[in-house]
C-alpha cells in the first residue's frame, strides 16, 4: 500500500477524574446524559444465562483501586459479537466504588467463539495507568481451558490469574491484580 | 500446544509500545505502584479485538458536543474563552473512521474539575458539568465546543502543574483499538513540565498530543478552534509473531 503510515496516538493516564467523562452521572454530573454508558449491557430480550460478575483492581500494595475504570467486551450467548442481538450490547462500563474499590457487572455467560474458550475481555484504566490494561476472564467450570489459544500462551503458574472464580449460582469473580505475586496476565494483541 | 492460526492479511499493527508513555515512570508517582512489572504477553487478535461495540448517533443528545451548555441552566453558559476543538480519527493507513464514540472531560476556565475528589481550591463554574460526547461522521470528522480548561496544581510532587489538557476516550470498529488520551495546547510552557506527559519519550508523539490553534476553523467574534487529530490502530498484512512472553 502506497499510503503513508501515521503513528497510532499515544496513550495518557485517564486520570482520577475519568468519571467526568465516562460515568458523569456516577460522578454526579446529572442531567447532561440520560444514563452512563455501559452501565446496561441487557437491553432486551436474550438468550443465555444471567451472570453476575464482581472483583476489585489492587495495586502493587495490595490497595484497592478507587478511582479504577472497568470495560468489559464479550460475545452474546452464541458466541457472536456485535449487531446480532439486539437486547445485549456485549459492551459494559462499570467505575469502582469510590470507597472500596470493588465493581459489578450484570452480563450474560458468553458463548465460545472458534476454538477458543469463551472469555470476556477486559480493559482497565485509572490513575497511574499510562496504557489501559487488556486482560481476559475466563471461566472456571469450561471444558475447553485446555485448548485455549491464548492461555496457551501463558506460564501454566500464571494461568489462573485469568480464571475467575465462581462464588455463587451465577456469580463469577475476578479480583484483578496490577502487580505482586499475583500480578494478573495482560495482553499486547 | 495449540496455536492460534492467524489470518495473513488484514490484521491490526501491533502496538508500539516505544511511542506509548511507559507504564512505570517514577516520576509520575502513581504509576510506580500500578503499573505491572512483569511483560505484556504478546497475542494474536482474535475475534474478541477484532470487533467492538457499535454506537449510533442516536444515542446523542443535541447539546452533547457543547459543554459551554451542557451542564448550564436554561439561558446560562460556562465561563472561559470559548473554544470549537475539531479534527478526524483516522487509521494508521490515514484512512477516516466514521462512527467511532468520542467521550470529552475537563477541568473548567479556572482548572476546577467537579469531582468529589478534587481539591484545588479554584471555584466551581455553576454551570460547566465537564464531559461532552460526540461521534465521528462518514469523513471521520468531528467537533465539539467548549471553555479554554485552566492548568492544575496536582499532588505528585511538592509543585506539579498539568499543563492545560482535555481528556479524550475513543472507541474506533475494533476493541483493540480502544484509547484513553489527553490533548494539549501549542505553545504551553507546562507541557514539558510534566510527568504525565515526559512519560512518552518521543518528542514527536508528544507533539501529536499537542493540538494546533486553527484560525481557518475559528468562529469569528465567537470561538477560538484547535485543531487535533487521532490516530487509532489500522490494520495490514504484519503477521502476528508467535511468541510465548515478549515487550
Ligand atoms: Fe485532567
Amino acid at each position: 500500500m502506497a499510503t503513508k503510515r501515521l503513528k497510532e496516538s499515544p496513550s495518557q493516564t485517564a486520570g482520577p477524574y475519568v468519571h467526568i467523562g465516562c460515568t458523569p452521572n456516577f460522578a454526579g454530573i446529572t442531567g447532561v446524559y440520560a444514563s452512563d454508558p455501559g452501565a446496561t449491557m441487557l437491553t432486551g430480550a436474550t438468550e443465555g444465562e444471567r451472570i453476575t460478575i464482581t472483583g476489585t483492581v489492587f495495586d502493587g500494595d495490595g490497595a484497592p483501586l478507587t478511582d479504577a475504570l472497568v470495560e468489559i467486551w464479550q460475545a452474546d450467548a452464541a458466541g457472536h459479537f456485535g449487531t446480532t442481538n439486539t437486547g445485549f450490547t456485549g459492551w459494559g462500563r462499570c467505575p469502582a466504588d469510590q470507597s472500596t474499590g470493588a465493581w459489578r457487572l450484570d452480563t450474560i455467560r458468553p458463548g465460545a467463539t472458534g476454538d477458543g474458550a469463551a472469555h470476556i475481555t477486559f480493559w482497565i484504566v485509572a490513575r497511574g495507568i499510562n496504557v489501559g490494561l487488556h486482560t481476559r476472564m475466563y471461566f472456571p467450570d469450561d471444558p475447553k481451558l485446555p485448548s485455549d489459544p491464548w492461555l496457551s500462551l501463558v506460564e501454566d503458574t500464571r494461568r489462573e490469574t485469568l480464571i475467575a472464580s465462581q462464588v455463587a449460582d451465577g456469580h463469577f469473580h475476578f479480583d484483578i491484580h496490577l502487580q505482586g505475586p499475583n500480578e494478573t496476565v495482560f495482553f499486547d494483541a | 500446544m495449540p496455536r492460534w492460526k492467524p489470518k495473513v492479511a488484514d490484521f491490526l499493527y501491533p502496538r508500539d509500545r516505544n511511542w506509548h508513555p511507559a507504564a512505570h515512570f517514577p516520576d509520575y508517582k502513581s504509576s510506580i505502584l500500578r503499573s505491572p512489572q512483569k511483560p505484556l504477553v504478546k497475542a494474536p487478535p482474535s475475534p474478541s479485538e477484532d470487533h467492538g461495540p457499535v454506537f449510533g448517533h442516536d444515542m446523542l443528545g443535541p447539546l452533547d458536543n457543547d459543554l459551554i451548555r451542557n451542564f448550564a441552566a436554561p439561558g446560562e453558559m460556562a465561563i472561559g474563552p470559548r473554544m470549537i476543538v475539531h479534527g478526524r480519527v483516522l487509521d494508521e493507513n490515514a484512512r477516516p473512521i466514521p462512527g467511532a464514540l468520542i467521550e470529552v472531560w475537563q477541568a473548567n476556565a479556572g482548572g476546577r474539575y467537579r469531582h468529589a475528589k478534587e481539591g484545588y481550591l479554584a471555584a466551581l463554574d455553576p454551570n460547566f458539568g465537564g464531559c461532552g460526547r460526540t461521534i465521528t461522521d462518514d469523513e471521520g470528522t468531528y467537533r465539539f465546543t467548549t471553555v479554554q480548561p485552566g492548568p492544575y496544581p496536582w499532588p505528585n510532587g511538592p509543585n506539579s502543574w498539568r499543563p492545560a489538557h482535555i481528556h479524550f476516550s475513543v472507541f474506533g470498529h475494533s476493541f483493540a483499538q480502544r484509547l484513553i488520551t489527553q490533548m494539549y495546547f501549542e505553545g504551553d510552557p507546562l507541557i514539558p513540565l510534566c510527568p504525565i506527559v515526559r512519560a512518552i519519550s518521543d518528542p514527536a508523539a508528544i507533539d501529536q498530543l499537542t493540538a494546533r490553534l486553527d484560525m481557518d476553523a475559528t468562529a469569528p467574534m465567537d470561538a477560538l478552534a484547535y485543531r487535533f487529530d487521532i490516530v487509532l490502530r489500522g490494520r495490514g498484512s504484519t503477521p502476528f509473531e508467535n511468541r510465548s512472553e515478549g515487550n
